[in-house]
């Protein structure tokens, strides 16, 4: 099983292989150069691993939420290059990508992740994720945007992850209280993780069609109708 | 060579297949007005968000159409700018990374070298050179053409977009949107009672300003009792002092230039009435005048594929891997295909 992966959501830009057993991966902290930066990425990829273009038996993509813009550049490729190659993809969370960055480097008594990155507008995106018994990130509940004071956690003690952590610290330590060991604002979501989460979520039957590769934005009234602005 | 063309550069998905001998194949379009006029006008985040649902099932749609497999593709040609940077990179991102897939050449095309070229699309094409006029709602344009990507801008709006123009005189009056056509569609049924001011023709020079006739369309709209029929003479006497201005300024620059063609394209030279005045002071000046069909004046993916099939065939993959989104692009940047 050869799987192609791009995370784009965020600052950080990346595409990762797996191919072999094993993960390849470049990756760069470079704002609005994913364009540029992508493609290339994944050609030299391929070539390190010699492989071609249609060598490629499946995809995965981190398909938010986080940067509208990042998120659609990361799934307008993944769709050209799924419908060019006719190979299915597995939508990947940013969030969850984020969080199993983590556990990938954590021993595995750090069991919980409360993920959050930035969203703008005073709100962040939240989601709470719990390594499962093979390693991976599972979903408790549902991700949210959300504005950092109004997060809903579990009762479990875990540790913070992502950029919402440094913007909103003293919001979501006050919220979460002793829920909350330490935190980590550093991390960003990769495709190393991406990949990883793919060929998981492909083995359980989570791969769609090019066109239903579709992004998540969990943030979805962006303007208001003539009607909403009259009524204000 | 079959080449895919894709256009998302602003509220119309639209694709189309040109093959390089047979011409067009195929093209279709998926408008997302209907969503926008419930804002009252174009929303980029919205209008990013229906490309990226819509692309993919219209390009399958189009290639299962034609008959076609994607391995029949010889290019893909996408519009890269100008327009909404959102909905560009949608196109952008999908086109590029599918020619990468299938290991094809893709080509970043200009959208407005696209209106420009659409009549070329036509039973009689026109020959170069042409004097061309690009009128749409973000560009008022007066270009001599003397082959693809060998254009000389000779004049251009200072201020608005003839389009915009339409659009916000159509708001005042209290026309929904997109107000372009309904503008013209009220203008049937009134008479050129008012006489609006035929901007920067009383001076030398190509370029133009339609700021103004907005500000008098206001005045005139304020001093007025309002009715129906007041709003559609307002209506008919907004666009006779376009069309009539738009008559003066290519006369002239078809006199300057010595051309005897004239190329309309664009959005707004779907309005018959500026296609009359046009057509009119082009038999007055014995010289040859060329509009695209109706469907292919707005936004639409054949001229992109057209555009793009010409310089693939010239050998003009002017791109690396690079996914490019330009809003701001003007054309006269563009190289020439000998």
């Amino acid at each position: 099983m050869k799987l192609l992966a791009v995370e784009t959501a965020t600052e950080a830009c990346s595409a990762a292989l797996f191919v072999a057993g094993g993960i390849l991966e470049r990756f760069e902290i470079a704002p609005q150069q994913h364009t540029k930066l992508i493609l290339p990425m994944i050609d030299s990829l391929l070539a390190e691993a010699g492989l071609k273009p249609a060598d490629l038996d499946a995809l995965a993509f981190g398909c938010g939420p986080g940067s509208f813009t990042g998120v659609r550049i990361a799934t307008g490729v993944i769709q050209g290059i799924a419908f060019g190659l006719d190979i299915p993809v597995v939508p990947v969370s940013t969030l969850a990508a984020l969080a199993q960055g983590f556990f990938n480097h954590n021993t595995a008594e750090l069991d919980v992740v409360f993920a959050a990155m930035d969203a703008r507008l005073g709100e962040i995106f939240w989601g709470v994720y719990q390594r499962d018994s093979q390693g991976f990130a599972q979903l408790i509940g549902q991700e949210v945007v959300t504005p950092a004071s109004l997060v809903v956690a579990p009762e479990l003690r875990g540790i913070g992850v992502g950029s919402a952590w440094s913007v909103y610290q003293d919001e979501l330590q006050l919220r979460l209280d002793d829920k909350l060991s330490y935190f980590e604002a550093q991390h960003l979501p990769s495709a190393r993780t991406v990949a990883k989460l793919g060929v998981h979520g492909f083995a359980q039957g989570l791969a769609v069609g090019a066109e239903l590769a579709m992004p998540v934005y969990l943030r979805d009234k962006v303007a208001k109708t003539e009607l909403e602005r009259k009524s204000v | 060579m079959y080449v895919l063309g894709i256009e998302t550069s602003c509220d119309e998905t639209a694709v189309a297949i040109f093959h390089s001998n047979k011409g067009l194949v195929h093209h279709l379009l998926y408008s997302q007005i209907d969503m926008h006029s419930e804002y009252g006008g174009v929303v980029p985040e919205l209008a990013s968000r229906d490309h990226i649902r819509k692309l993919i099932p219209l390009v399958k749609q189009l290639l299962q159409e034609s008959g076609l497999v994607n391995a029949d593709l010889g290019g893909i040609a996408y519009t890269a700018g100008p327009g909404l940077m959102g909905a560009l990179l949608v196109g952008a991102a999908t086109a590029r990374s599918m020619a990468w897939a299938l290991q094809i050449p893709a080509v970043a095309v200009h959208h407005m070298e696209g209106h420009l070229l659409a009549p070329m699309l036509e039973d009689k094409p026109p020959q170069f050179p042409f004097l061309a006029l690009l009128i749409s709602g973000g560009h008022t344009l007066l270009v001599h053409v003397n082959g693809i990507g060998q254009y000389k801008l000779l004049g251009e709006s200072l201020d608005d977009a003839v389009g915009e123009a339409f659009d916000k005189t159509a708001k005042m009056l209290g026309l929904g949107y997109p107000g372009g056509p309904k503008l013209s569609a009220l203008a049937e049924l009134g008479t050129e009672k008012i006489r609006f001011p035929r901007p920067m023709t009383d001076r030398p020079g190509l370029d133009f300003s339609f700021s103004g006739l907005k500000t008098f369309a206001m005045n005139t709209i304020n001093a007025s009792p309002k009715t129906e029929q007041d709003k559609a003479d307002i209506a008919a006497s907004f666009q006779a002092a376009i069309a009539d201005t738009l008559s003066i300024k290519c006369r002239r620059a078809l006199r300057q230039t010595g051309l005897n063609r004239l190329v309309v394209a664009g959005g707004v030279s779907a309005n018959t009435q500026i296609r009359a005045a046009l057509t009119l002071m082009a038999a007055g000046e014995n010289a040859d005048i060329f509009f695209p069909r109706a469907q292919f004046c707005t936004d639409n993916g054949a001229m992109i594929a057209y555009a793009g099939c010409q310089r693939l065939i010239a050998g003009q993959i002017i791109e690396g891997q690079a996914i490019t989104a330009r809003p701001r692009w003007p054309m006269m940047e563009l190289s020439a295909i000998d």
